[in-house]
């Protein structure tokens, strides 16, 4: 079974984390287990999902993107039609109810792009619960659409200044907060990433991805599809697209990471293709560190990528072969987010454009008859600033 | 024995408790650092514990991420620190214990880490961000190497874990005072007897508290209950703020050994 009862993915992932929250963490698992089987749970999590978040979403069959590329045939899973813009929210939902079945009276969160940031103050609003979310300064400025969303929406956003002040800081933080308030609060990791149990549980709830998309293929083309694309910054995307293809040999894996200016200037978030084997954040996994185990900080245009890290279950998945990571460039990225803008009139959200980016490269060198199904795991629009800077157009 | 347990024998002998100051490696700089020992152990202390500075230190508040961050920002790394143990070895004798997060220890090797801290003249380590269950590698290379292992019991620890890390701990146990990071409080949090009354049921191993004292007061209410006491922020505070007001390295040292005397004497009464 993967993750074993320890929380490891072969050598990768664990606890390590300081022992104030161990026992929280033993509670969170205890209370998870229960309510995963449990049918209560899965209907009012379902319900969720199709009456709040607007589940299924689509599988788009992307044709002039596809006409373009000029040879696979391109498929999007449309999760940046899922409220609040991207597949964040699937996870939010499912752990909020998991912290009002344990009686938690305040949420914590981190954020880097901020989606997850919205997605976590989007569901403790209506849930109700008191909410604060740790964004590193950095990523404050470069996202501050998401930084006013979510104090619409009642969380309280507190700036993170230490460090390289974007999501690495904004987790520690996260995790001092969570060792001090320990007795009252959840905490709502957005990733696949952490300490046992998060990666498998964050991982379960966002493999409605790939069930759907199973189902939705299967439905259009009487078959699976031959390459699964998503990108990976801590993975849970990608995590929740590939687990349920994970035992169909037949169906690749390619997960994208960031390469930022260019994995040979050192800047970048490309720990799987670049990095090595260390402890971040409470799990073993590949990470980006120098000779003497100091965390380097990364660098994407993407503040949802830009992440040093990356899940366990990604590390695992690459040293057994099951999944291949690839990475692509900022310029890359921003090619395809406006390629796709003007092909299809999807602005998708400058992570998702990382995996565009590589099907970019892949398809064309593909037959006709061939499938890949790319997750556009968020739109755009929070994006735009940024991209505006890049092409020097003042908005 | 280890120099670690038999300080402690020594102790209990005399009815008295372990005075432990913290301080970063390298904070200002590896010099100071080593005059901060030269001093500390002069002025009463039994141990001395010494931080390896870590880019990300998730139990840690502000002023031991500052210091961290200066000390790396000077280009301080753990051979460094090895080194300057094995330096003061050759002239004092009082037990070394380093604080390292696990990824620093697991980049250079676990086997080759406790070799390091043994060739040195390490006595203990404890590792904040390792627990007992993720530990058994790095608890056979220590313990092969004659090496301490210090595991910290906090608050929130059950019943069930207070046996575990006990029966992992070497040394002495390190006693985490509150739920929350390391820093200097202005008070005890509540409970504080009963948390170390729940852990003497479990282990005779010592006790030492660390996290939030900052006064001798504190540290003498403490010392009635524990076999000893630690003093991190405080220090590292006093350090910082003397450093930046323009007094010079030894105006600082005296004030830290002054401060640090000032502990030891409500300690003893």
């Amino acid at each position: 079974m993967i993750p074993d009862r320890k929380g490891y993915f072969g050598e990768f992932g664990g606890r390590f984390v300081p022992e104030t929250i161990i026992p929280a963490l033993e509670e969170l698992e205890e209370a998870y287990e229960e309510i995963r089987e449990d049918p209560n749970f899965i209907e009012e999590f379902e319900r969720l999902l199709r009456e709040y978040s607007g589940r299924p979403t689509p599988l788009y069959y992307a044709k002039r993107f596809s006409q373009e590329l000029g040879g696979a045939k391109v498929y999007l899973k449309r999760e940046d039609l899922n409220h609040t813009g991207a597949h964040k929210i699937n996870n939010t939902l499912g752990q909020i109810l998991l912290a009002k079945k344990m009686g938690k009276k305040r949420i914590i969160a981190e954020t880097g792009a901020g989606q997850h940031g919205v997605a976590t103050a989007t569901v403790a609003a209506m849930f109700g619960l008191k909410c604060v979310i740790y964004m590193g300064e950095e990523d404050i400025q470069r996202q501050s659409l998401n930084v006013f969303r979510m104090r619409l929406l009642g969380a309280e956003v507190r700036s993170v200044t230490s460090g390289s002040k974007t999501l690495k800081d904004a987790t520690n933080e996260a995790m001092r907060d969570w060792v001090t308030n320990v007795m009252d609060t959840y905490y709502i990791i957005g990733s696949v990433v952490g300490p046992h149990p998060y990666p498998m549980m964050v991982r379960n709830f966002q493999s409605v991805i790939g069930r759907e998309t199973k189902e939705q293929i299967i439905a259009v083309e009487h078959r699976l599809p031959d390459y699964l694309v998503a990108c990976i910054g801590g993975g849970s995307n990608a995590a929740g697209l590939f687990y349920p293809f994970v035992n169909d040999t037949t169906v690749k894996l390619i997960g994208v990471e960031a390469a930022g200016f260019g994995l040979e200037t050192g800047k970048h978030a490309a720990p799987l293709n670049a990095g090595s084997k260390g402890v971040l954040h409470g799990a073993l996994s590949y990470l980006l560190q120098d000779s003497d185990g100091q965390i380097i900080p990364a660098h994407s245009i993407s503040a949802g990528l830009d992440y040093p890290g990356v899940g366990p279950e990604h590390s695992y998945l690459k040293e057994t072969n099951r999944a291949t990571y690839v990475c692509i460039t900022d310029n890359e990225a921003l090619a395809a987010f406006e390629h796709l803008s003007l092909l299809e009139g999807i602005v998708p959200a400058l992570e998702s454009a990382h995996a565009l980016a590589y099907v970019e490269k892949l398809a064309p060198t593909l037959g006709k008859e061939e499938i890949i199904v790319v997750n556009l795991s968020g739109r755009g629009d929070k994006d735009v600033n940024t991209v505006g800077k890049v092409l020097g157009v003042q908005i | 024995m280890s120099r670690i347990s038999c300080t402690f024998n020594e102790l209990r002998r005399n009815g008295k408790k372990a005075l432990i100051p913290f301080i970063t490696g390298g904070n200002p700089s590896l010099e100071m650092t080593k005059g901060l020992i030269e001093s500390l152990a002069e002025s009463g202390c039994d141990i001395i514990e010494i931080g390896i500075p870590y880019s990300d230190p998730v139990a840690d508040g502000p002023t031991l991420q500052r210091a961290a961050q200066r000390s790396l920002a000077n280009g301080t790394n753990i051979q460094d620190l090895f080194d300057l143990v094995a330096d003061i070895r050759g002239y004092l004798d009082i037990p070394i214990v380093f604080l390292a997060y696990y990824n620093c220890i697991y980049n250079y090797g676990i086997k080759n880490f406790a070799k390091s801290a043994s060739c040195s003249g390490v006595d203990g380590i404890i590792v904040p961000d390792l627990p007992p269950e993720e530990a058994s590698f790095f608890e056979e290379a220590a313990w092969n190497e004659g090496i301490d292992t210090i595991f910290l019991v906090a608050p929130t620890s059950t019943e069930k874990r207070l046996k575990l890390i006990s029966e992992h701990s070497r040394g002495f146990i390190y006693c985490v005072s509150l739920t929350g990071v390391t820093g200097a409080r202005q008070s005890l949090c509540s409970g504080f007897e009963e948390f170390m009354a729940k852990v003497r049921r479990f282990t005779d191993k010592p006790l030492c508290v660390g996290f939030g004292i900052s006064t001798p007061e504190m540290a003498s209410h403490v010392g009635k209950i524990a076999d000893g006491i630690i003093v991190g922020s405080a220090i590292v505070d006093m350090l910082e703020s003397s450093l930046t007001s323009g007094e010079g390295e030894k105006e600082s040292l005296n004030k830290i050994s002054k401060f640090v005397r000032s502990f030891r004497e409500e300690l003893d009464n």
